[in-house]
């Protein structure tokens, strides 16, 4: 980026008006602001490599009264999650934090979460699933949430992590469904960023207190979750996808409320950069996004019609907005930090059934890049781009980088 | 005991319309614990018949707030609850966490250990009908030794002792642990009453008959959940800051052959399998008995 586009970044990130503190912080400790300035009442968490210091954060801040919230420590991911839809049952502002295993391990009370309509927000670290065993940075272990009912987004910058746990609160408690909020392993959670925390009030005015219109409440005293036979159960799934439906079209809009009085945008459930003119365009998510924007700048100054496409939300996945913006371009290429064993990257399948509606079916190449935390290089993405130049026919699985 | 009249307190909060079995234990049960819990009392119920009985939705059939929660999950749901109403001001609501042995001798025993290492101010009863009775009859580590489930069959019964959740949930060094019988209404509503005043983890084992899956008479219940009690099979008593013992009702020493003969599960045991089981409520009792006398032993230094 020129200068002056960093400086003008700058000042839109870092409005002394409504930033109360500039911090360097890591993403993770990001999270844990966040929450706190989400004024979450019941946190419960178990540790977990990356996800370890968002706890140990929180965990001071409750200690300290600065942070006026119970900290259940459990004994389990699965617990946690447990703990959590238990406190909101009773309306009460909860949050946990996990990554990759304890993630896997929460399955069940991810579903749980979703069917009982309890707005839990939760951090993730994408981290890799073993065997065998590796920390870094992979995005299969949300990705294999996905039929959750979790609606799931995925940053680019600490600075995106703490503004959009805070949104997801506002979107949570609208539309009654969790939601997730995912930052790369070590490329965000163990990254220092400057990032400006919001001053309370701000955020106050932009995050009302929690009062759901039903609760555990000994004056209106029901059953919660009790069988559901056929003749109910359906519609009860109808529902849900009816609020999914509503969040899609919600998202935009607490994004525009979350910049009238926070004064950012992150953008809607896409992100387009230099994308009006492009003939070429790298879909991604996550931090691989911010590598993608330098090459992009690189590769155009030399003159190629390049465009970047960032996935912010992959439930309730974009349609739509893809399909208004890839519908006009020629050549397509999606790069996953993630893989569907037996198919290809997760975000590619989605893309690509995504267009299957388009009268302009473009072509569309999937990459597969830095699984396990293996780095994703502006040189990474320049191969990927003139193998698309290149390619004549789509490809759904393109391997990078693999050392056979 | 004491020779007080005790009133069993007439506030009814489970009402009829309850889908249980006929002669079930869990249902007996769940009344008496409402009765003295009264009406700020909050119930988490994972997977177990209450599941089911509590009634579908959206109809319950219990006059204070339920909350189904999956399976292994009753104590730490139970947990999360009460930290919410605390944080909301409401600290003088119980929370009840209801599971059956499979929830908590099982599937559950993580989340109970946790709880109660922590010492959370919860009521965890567990209300033991001795078997996956829910899902139809198969064993569980609460079956006790030579019982027949369906994954137990007769040629092949139960080969090891039920799992001691009474002493596992003593070794948390939590507050009030007790047992209880449906057969003695005012020594369970009493230890419920006592549970409720006490700060921290409260657990309670309670046999509850199950007619289908004991193979036993519907109107028997209440009279096999006595001799339970009365051959040591199932001892009441209950247990203060993890090592005052007290014997809630002195066992008549009823031979466990009494118990075992209403309950067809048991119908395939040899006199030798029975003598077995007998040695094995006498070791139990004598051991208890040496609990109680160290517990005194305590006290008095």
């Amino acid at each position: 980026m020129a200068d002056s586009l960093i400086a003008e970044g700058l000042e839109k990130y870092f409005n002394p008006e409504t930033t109360a503190e500039v911090k360097a912080i890591e993403g993770t400790h990001a999270a844990s602001y966040a929450a706190k300035l989400a004024r979450v009442k019941v946190v419960s968490a178990y540790p977990i490599t990356p996800q370890t210091t968002i706890v140990e954060k929180l965990s001071e801040m409750c200690a300290s009264g600065e942070m006026e919230a119970e900290f259940i420590k459990v004994e389990s991911e699965h617990s946690a999650m447990a703990c959590v839809i238990g406190a909101e049952s009773t309306g009460t502002r909860s949050f946990t934090a996990t990554s990759s295993q304890g993630l896997a391990l929460m399955h069940e009370e991810l579903h749980w979460a979703t069917g009982a309509r309890l707005p839990v927000v939760m951090a993730n670290v994408n981290r890799a699933l073993g065997a065998p065993w590796n920390i870094w940075a992979d995005q299969t272990d949300s990705l294999a949430q996905r039929d959750t009912g979790w609606i799931q987004c995925y940053a680019e910058s600490n600075q995106e992590v703490l503004d959009m746990i805070i949104q997801a609160y506002r979107l949570a408690e609208i539309v009654m469904l969790p939601v997730m909020v995912n930052m790369d392993a070590f490329f965000l959670s163990h990254t220092t960023e400057p990032v400006a925390l919001p001053k309370q009030e701000l955020v106050d005015q932009f995050l009302p207190e929690y009062n759901p219109k039903y609760k555990m409440d000994i004056n209106d005293p029901h059953a919660f979750g009790g069988l559901a036979k056929p003749d109910t159960y359906m519609e009860l799934r109808y529902n849900i996808q009816k609020s999914m439906e509503d969040a899609h079209r919600l998202i935009p809009e607490v994004a525009d409320e979350f910049e009238k009085v926070i004064g950012r945008n992150h953008g809607g459930l896409i992100e387009e950069y230099q994308t009006k003119d492009a003939e070429y365009l790298i879909v991604t998510s996550g931090t691989i996004t911010g590598t993608s924007r330098i090459v992009v700048d690189q590769l155009r100054a030399q003159g190629l019609k390049l465009g970047l496409l960032k996935i912010r939300f992959f439930r309730p996945f974009p349609v739509k907005e893809v399909q208004s913006v890839l519908g006009k371009i020629k050549k397509i290429a999606v790069i996953d930090r993630n893989l569907s064993f037996g198919r290809c990257g997760i975000f590619f399948s989605e893309l690509q059934a995504a267009l299957y509606n388009c009268e302009c079916r473009p072509l569309l190449n999937g990459y597969v890049a830095g699984l396990g935390g293996r780095d994703v290089t502006p040189k990474t993405i320049e191969k990927i781009v003139n193998h698309l130049i290149a390619s004549e026919k789509g490809e759904d699985l393109i391997w990078m980088e693999l050392n056979i | 005991m004491s020779q007080m009249k005790f009133e069993i307190p007439e506030i009814e909060l489970m009402k009829s319309g309850h889908v249980a079995c006929p002669g079930c234990g869990a249902s007996m049960a769940m009344r008496y614990a409402l009765k003295a819990l009264g009406p700020k009392t909050m119930v988490v119920i994972p997977a177990c018949c209450w599941a089911i009985i509590d009634g579908p939705n959206p109809c319950s059939v219990n006059g204070v707030p339920v909350f189904h929660c999956a399976f292994e999950t009753a104590a730490i749901t139970a947990t999360g609850i009460k930290a919410g109403l605390k944080r909301q001001g409401k600290d003088d609501i119980s929370v009840l966490a209801w599971a059956g042995d499979g929830g908590t001798f099982d599937i559950g025993l993580q989340a109970i250990s946790g709880a109660a290492e922590r010492n959370e101010d919860i009521i965890y009863v567990c209300y033991d009908n001795e078997a996956y009775m829910n899902t139809g009859i198969q064993r569980s580590s609460a079956t006790p030794w030579g019982a027949w489930t369906t994954t137990t069959p007769v040629k092949n019964p139960k080969e090891r002792p039920k799992k001691d959740i009474v002493d596992i949930l003593l070794a948390h060094h939590i507050p009030y642990v007790a047992t209880a019988s449906v057969a003695y209404p005012d020594d369970f509503i009493r230890k419920m009453q006592k549970a409720k005043s006490i700060r921290g983890m409260k657990f309670i084992h309670v046999l509850s008959p199950c007619p289908p899956g004991w193979k036993s008479q519907a109107e028997e219940s209440v009279h096999i959940s006595r001799l339970a009690v009365h051959s040591n099979v199932f001892p009441l008593y209950e247990v203060d800051d993890g090592y005052r013992y007290t014997i809630s009702i002195q066992p008549k020493k009823v031979p466990v052959r009494d118990y075992l003969k209403y309950q067809g599960r048991f119908k395939h045991l040899s006199e030798e399998q029975i003598e077995l089981i007998q040695q094995a409520a006498d070791r139990k009792w004598d051991i208890l008995m040496k609990k109680v006398e160290m517990g005194e032993l305590f006290m008095q230094n």
